[in-house]
């Protein structure tokens, strides 16, 4: 059915709406997640308080940051220290357009659970992601001030050196779906159920545990938040920011923890798509069904990426330096690339050739 | 459509570059070299180069662009300063940059019917064309490349080593 462009226009403006306030409704609710696992973990309660089991918390944290006078240092360089937190959560926001939530259900022609479908999917997500250190780089130095431009000089070597281990890794992601299609790395997976995932029956575990921990660089996270390194850096790069400003730097950063959370469930978990395979699709045929369960799975999914994270914060202390640099180029990218190698070497003397 | 896109994001490209030259301040021009480099993976898309255009986002602004940002923070360079600048750029710069356009605009409006062909969103070359033609048929001047690459990274490191 051919779609027109107004239908085409209102749907997708209605989808990129939807997904932003779901977006930024979990970037709220996954700092509160945090603050909770952290708290059990370190065997305290985490807020209480605001609401039941303080789950308003993140409403009067979001208040209190409006609230909060917008103070700008005499010293900075006004267009790029404005400018900065703007291109870091606009990255963070772009790259879930990406992403799809479930399955290919379409009304009038318009895919509903996935706001662009195109290509080079996967291409597009780690372009944004390499645009994205740019909010980091330029708050730092635009700050005029030394642990800011200190902050924001380690994220970009940081960033940089792992971005080649991040996208090396899933070379053989890439090589089992013979596309960049996100849809089409997920359909791969999906025949099997949990058998076919790339991390069991694809092999691909090597490359996931290495896209894991060049994950958690490119996102500045625990083990890896030396450029927020609080007891060296004071904050790093957001030190001089405040109120909304630094709310932007916030959201982006757990912004960019789900979209990693999302890539991981596709690359390497089967997306959307159950674990028990098609064995009970018999169960549940309606077409609600088959729109929620797949929703349900990714959500699923996700969500323990995302608990992952910040167990792995609750548990792990900070790298030093040297070590970050020479584990990120001496051990994950000759890692990565003989990955690759015994990915390329199983596809062609194993598999049937297609 | 696609002509509204090429408008635009063309639009950019030039005022990026202009922007460029006339900066002082050295920031200020490699964030406007980053501007026209994405503009130019925006006009690759329009022409159907799929895979160039994202590997021109990845490769130029994710990558270089960041790597020179990195440079001029480090080295904290200020604003530079206005010169008159030499006498031979006025006696041979505008002459030659004139004579430059004015050739390139000859060819093409004399050759205007070989470049007809490429057209805005025409055609498309897929990832799995370009790896067809990469790996298959271009196989050795594009492993050569890669080895001329390696001798460069070679060049560098010998460069930038240490002498003990």
């Amino acid at each position: 059915m051919e779609t027109s462009f107004s239908t085409f226009f209102l749907i997708s403006l209605v989808k990129v709406i939807v997904v932003v306030v779901i977006l930024l409704t979990a970037v709220a609710y996954t700092v509160l997640l945090e603050r909770k696992v952290v708290g059990r973990i370190q065997n305290r309660w985490g807020p209480s308080r605001v609401g039941p089991f303080g789950l308003l918390q993140p409403l009067a944290d979001g208040l209190k940051l409006f609230l909060k006078e917008d103070l700008i240092p005499e010293a900075v360089y006004r267009p790029l220290y404005v400018i900065a937190p703007t291109i870091a959560l606009a990255c963070a926001l772009l790259s879930i357009s990406m992403v799809p939530f479930g399955a290919d259900i379409r009304w009038r022609g318009v895919d509903l659970f996935q706001i662009s479908d195109i290509n080079i999917g996967l291409l597009v997500i780690l372009g944004i992601t390499s645009i994205g250190v740019y909010g980091i780089a330029l708050s730092g130095w635009a700050s005029n001030n030394k642990y800011s431009l200190l902050g924001s000089l380690r994220a970009s070597a940081q960033v940089i050196s792992y971005e080649l281990a991040l996208g090396l890794s899933l070379v053989g992601v890439v090589m089992r779906a013979g596309s960049f299609r996100l849809r089409d790395i997920v359909n791969v997976q999906a025949t099997h159920g949990l058998l076919s995932w790339n991390f069991f029956g694809g092999f691909q575990f090597v490359a996931f545990f290495i896209y894991l921990m060049a994950a958690y660089a490119e996102t500045n996270r625990t083990p890896f938040d030396l450029p927020e390194a609080e007891s060296e850096l004071t904050a790093g790069y957001h030190t001089e920011y405040s109120s909304m400003k630094f709310a932007m730097f916030f959201m982006a950063e757990y912004a960019n923890m789900i979209t990693v959370g999302c890539v991981a469930t596709l690359l390497f978990f089967g997306g959307w798509s159950s674990p028990f395979g098609h064995l009970f699709d018999g169960v549940a045929t309606g077409i609600v069904a088959r729109a929620v369960l797949p929703l349900f799975w990714f959500v699923l999914k996700v969500f323990l990426f995302l608990f992952l994270y910040i167990w792995v914060r609750g548990t792990l202390p900070r790298f030093r330096y040297d070590q970050l640099m020479g584990f990120g180029w001496k051990f994950l990218v000759p890692v990565a690339i003989a990955n690759i190698i015994v990915t390329s070497l199983w596809m062609g003397l194993l598999l049937p050739v297609r | 459509m696609h002509l509204a896109l090429f408008i635009v994001f063309g639009a950019f490209c030039v005022a990026g570059a202009l922007n460029l030259l006339l900066q002082r301040h050295p920031i200020n021009s490699a964030l406007s070299l980053i501007v026209v480099m994405s503009s130019l993976a925006v006009l690759y898309l329009l022409l159907g180069a799929e895979f160039l255009a994202i590997a021109q986002v990845i490769v130029y602004s994710g990558a270089i662009m960041v790597l020179f940002t990195f440079v001029i923070m480090l080295l904290n360079a200020g604003r530079e300063e206005r010169t008159r600048g030499s006498r031979m750029a006025y006696i041979a710069g505008f002459p030659g940059a004139a004579s430059l356009i004015s050739i390139l605009t000859f060819m093409f409006l004399s050759r205007r019917g070989s470049f007809a062909q490429a057209t805005f969103g025409g055609f498309w070359v897929t990832t799995n064309d370009l790896s067809r033609v990469l790996f298959r048929n271009l196989l050795l001047p594009f492993e050569v490349t890669s080895v001329l690459i390696l001798v460069a990274i070679l060049g560098a490191v010998a460069l930038a080593r240490k002498e003990h």
